[in-house]
């Protein structure tokens, strides 16, 4: 679960990681007061879970409440890279001697707490990791040993941090780690982390990753998402217990078990179409689980026809097979629909959908077969 | 011969007295698995259809002889389950349970590292089948046949999807292992393609592979350094946009690591052949075992 930067803050804040005073807006006159009680100059900054934001417009220094207030008007509701502003974070701007780079990344491959720092903050990590490998310090931490101060002076000492903050630095990654474990994230990332004029390291700004898996342990996490956009399709997906994702493309996809359904996403660009979504239904779906499928599949209005792709094991064809004819009668698709069912009860499946001879349903014997047939039936109805 | 499970397989399961720990136990014991034990703590001295039920792994052990565990409970009690099965001598841990927190698998993989005579196969997995031998887990065994690829793979239906496609083929399987769709698998591609290559009875390997991470990468490397046998990979999720997840929870193109085509570049510098659809996967098997 990926947090705006104000909810990641909120978290921040708890265990008194220092930040700047700021204060949430969702339309101009919000973002207006908000700026004319931080009073100075104001920071007006999209809340958008993706980066980039600043050279896309949406990050924008104001001087007083009325600039906030013109800017918050230009960036609410802009597009940022595929999503839609819909908060702003309004805080004090400041003057800053330093950027520096921190974060604390789960690395799934060296399956152990990864610690970052860089006296280059500000800019992308990726590059700097390309262009000045010296200026980034890394260190893996045991899990089991965890996070301690000679951790922190030796990543401090390693990046080149500035003698007299050395001591704050290693205190903001001490927490930072702390953050890490006791939330359960897979990332704290401050970039910049700031030296202030006056000599405070602080952090300006914040990506904070949380792990879904863990929220039963988190329950006052779990409201951080609330309310945090989305697309409509991904919510009405979560809400019948579904594993959405929305694509771009206009054939849409239905299939059991994540690999298959990513293989079956592939196996369609293959045959030169665009898939419009990716779901899994997951093992042992039933009936009811089917037409809740086709529901959240064709409430996108760009499928042109839809895909079911399903390799039976404890998922059961035939189960799939009256779901689908369920969804008929409920829902009366208008798209043409490609079937191809093996594994478990296939016989028993194709017998059900040719008995129910359902309109624009076209059965399919292999998954390669059934892609070119959807991509060749999409293409026929644009 | 063949790897992880087989006729000396003692197996005790964790959850058995669970709906679903019921069902795929029974089902693995009607497939042949010596299912010797369950563990449900408060239930010890009860039955699920004449298999006991302890209430620690050390006594289901001790009292039954288990070598082997299967991990059916909630995600909340699963790494607690994992760790006493560790800790009762149980040698290989096969851990079906999907959504366990991503820092209890981090703890449980660098607990489990101090101890090289435990295997974990999973979390989130489908678990291993070895055809005619012995089925830990919810693999459907009737797609499979005794035979000599050996299958290892991060995703179950796609497991399923190829075994089918070379038993059309007319080969069977000496090991098929569902090493699971999660960001820290307790074992990984490197890990079972170590023992596929040891046993006499695989002559090629088919791993398959998806977006995310770079345990595809590292199998390139060490496929490179020291396997004999062919490999023959797939990779899903080649057109998954970045930052989404795609279902598993390890399936996930991040920054610029864990893309699909550097993967496949990695596993063809190496000389393993990557089929682009699962039916060309089982095409290349088939063509090279000379079917």
């Amino acid at each position: 679960m990926d947090l705006l930067e104000y909810k990641g803050k909120q978290v921040l804040a708890r265990y008194g990681v220092p930040l700047f005073h700021g204060k949430e807006a969702a339309t101009p006159d919000e973002a207006a007061a908000a700026a004319e009680e931080i009073g100075g100059e104001v920071v007006v900054k999209a809340q958008v879970k993706v980066g980039g934001r600043g050279k896309a417009g949406g990050i924008k220094i104001a001087a007083n409440p009325q600039e906030a207030r013109t800017y918050a008007t230009d960036i609410l509701g802009m597009d940022i890279r595929g999503h839609t502003v819909h908060e702003l974070w309004i805080q004090k701007a400041t003057d800053i001697a330093s950027e520096y780079y921190a974060a604390v990344v789960f690395d799934r491959s060296a399956k152990a707490p990864l610690v970052m720092l860089s006296t280059q903050g500000g800019m992308d990590i990726e590059q700097v990791a390309a262009e000045h490998p010296e200026a980034l310090a890394m260190l893996h931490i045991d899990p089991l040993v965890g996070f301690h101060p000679f951790h922190a002076r030796r990543l401090a000492f390693e990046a080149g941090v500035e003698p007299d903050v050395v001591r704050q630095v290693g205190d903001l990654l001490a927490t930072l780690y702390e953050v890490f474990t006791s939330e359960e994230a897979t990332l704290i990332e401050i970039n910049p982390m700031v030296v202030t004029p006056d000599r405070k390291v602080m952090a300006l700004d914040a990506k904070v990753t949380l792990d879904d898996n863990s929220l039963f342990r988190h329950p006052e996490n779990a409201e951080l998402d609330a309310g945090s956009g989305g697309d409509p399709q991904e919510r009405m997906a979560a809400e019948r217990g579904l594993t959405y994702v929305k694509l771009d493309g206009d054939i849409g996809i239905f299939g059991n078990g994540a690999g298959l359904v990513m293989s079956t996403l592939d196996v369609v660009a293959h045959a030169g179409g665009a898939p419009a979504n990716f779901l899994d239904a997951g093992g042992g779906a039933k009936a009811e689980a089917i037409v809740a499928s086709v529901e959240v599949i064709l409430s996108n209005p760009n499928v042109k026809a839809v895909l079911f792709n399903v390799f039976g094991g404890i998922t059961r064809c035939d189960e799939v097979a009256k779901g689908l004819i369920e969804a008929y009668r409920i829902i009366q698709p208008t798209v043409p629909f490609v079937v191809r069912l093996d594994g478990t009860n296939d016989l028993e499946a194709r017998r059900l959908l040719a008995d129910a001879n359902l309109p624009n349903v076209h059965p399919e014997a292999t998954m390669d077969g059934a892609a070119a047939r959807v991509v060749e039936l999409a293409a026929a109805t644009s | 011969m063949s790897i992880l499970v087989d006729e000396s397989t003692r197996l005790v399961v964790s959850g058995l007295t669970g709906r679903e720990g019921t069902y795929h136990a029974m089902n693995n014991r009607r497939y042949g698995t010596n299912v010797v034990a369950g563990v449900t703590p408060g239930k010890g001295g009860q039955d699920v259809e004449g298999v006991p039920v302890f209430n620690t792994f050390r006594e289901a052990v001790a009292q039954t002889g288990a070598n082997t565990a299967m991990v059916f409970v909630p995600p909340r009690f699963a790494a607690d389950s994992i760790l006493e099965a560790d800790d009762a001598g149980i040698a290989t841990i096969v851990a079906i349970t999907e959504g366990i927190p991503a820092h209890d698998e981090l703890f449980v993989y660098n607990t489990l590292k101090r101890n090289p005579a435990v295997r974990l196969v999973g979390p989130n997995c489908p678990g291993v089948l070895s055809p005619g031998k012995a089925n830990v887990g919810i693999i459907p065994a009737s797609f499979f046949k005794p035979g000599n690829v050996g299958v290892v793979s991060r995703s179950g239906t796609l497991t399923y999807q190829i075994g089918n496609e070379l038993a059309q083929g007319g080969f069977g399987n000496s090991t098929i292992v569902g090493i699971g769709g999660d960001p820290v698998p307790g074992s990984s591609f490197v890990d079972i393609i170590a023992l596929f290559e040891d046993d006499p009875d695989t002559e090629l390997i088919v791993m398959s592979g998806e977006i995310g991470g770079s345990a595809e990468e590292e199998a390139a490397q060490f496929i490179k350094a020291s396997i004999t046998k062919p490999v023959v990979a797939y990779i899903a999720g080649l057109t998954a946009p970045p930052g989404k997840t795609m279902g598993h929870a390890g399936a996930i193109v991040s920054g610029s690591s864990g893309g699909g085509q550097a993967k496949i570049d990695a596993l063809e510098s190496v000389g393993v052949r990557v089929g682009r659809t699962p039916t060309q996967v089982a095409a290349i098997a088939v063509e090279i075992l000379g079917g």
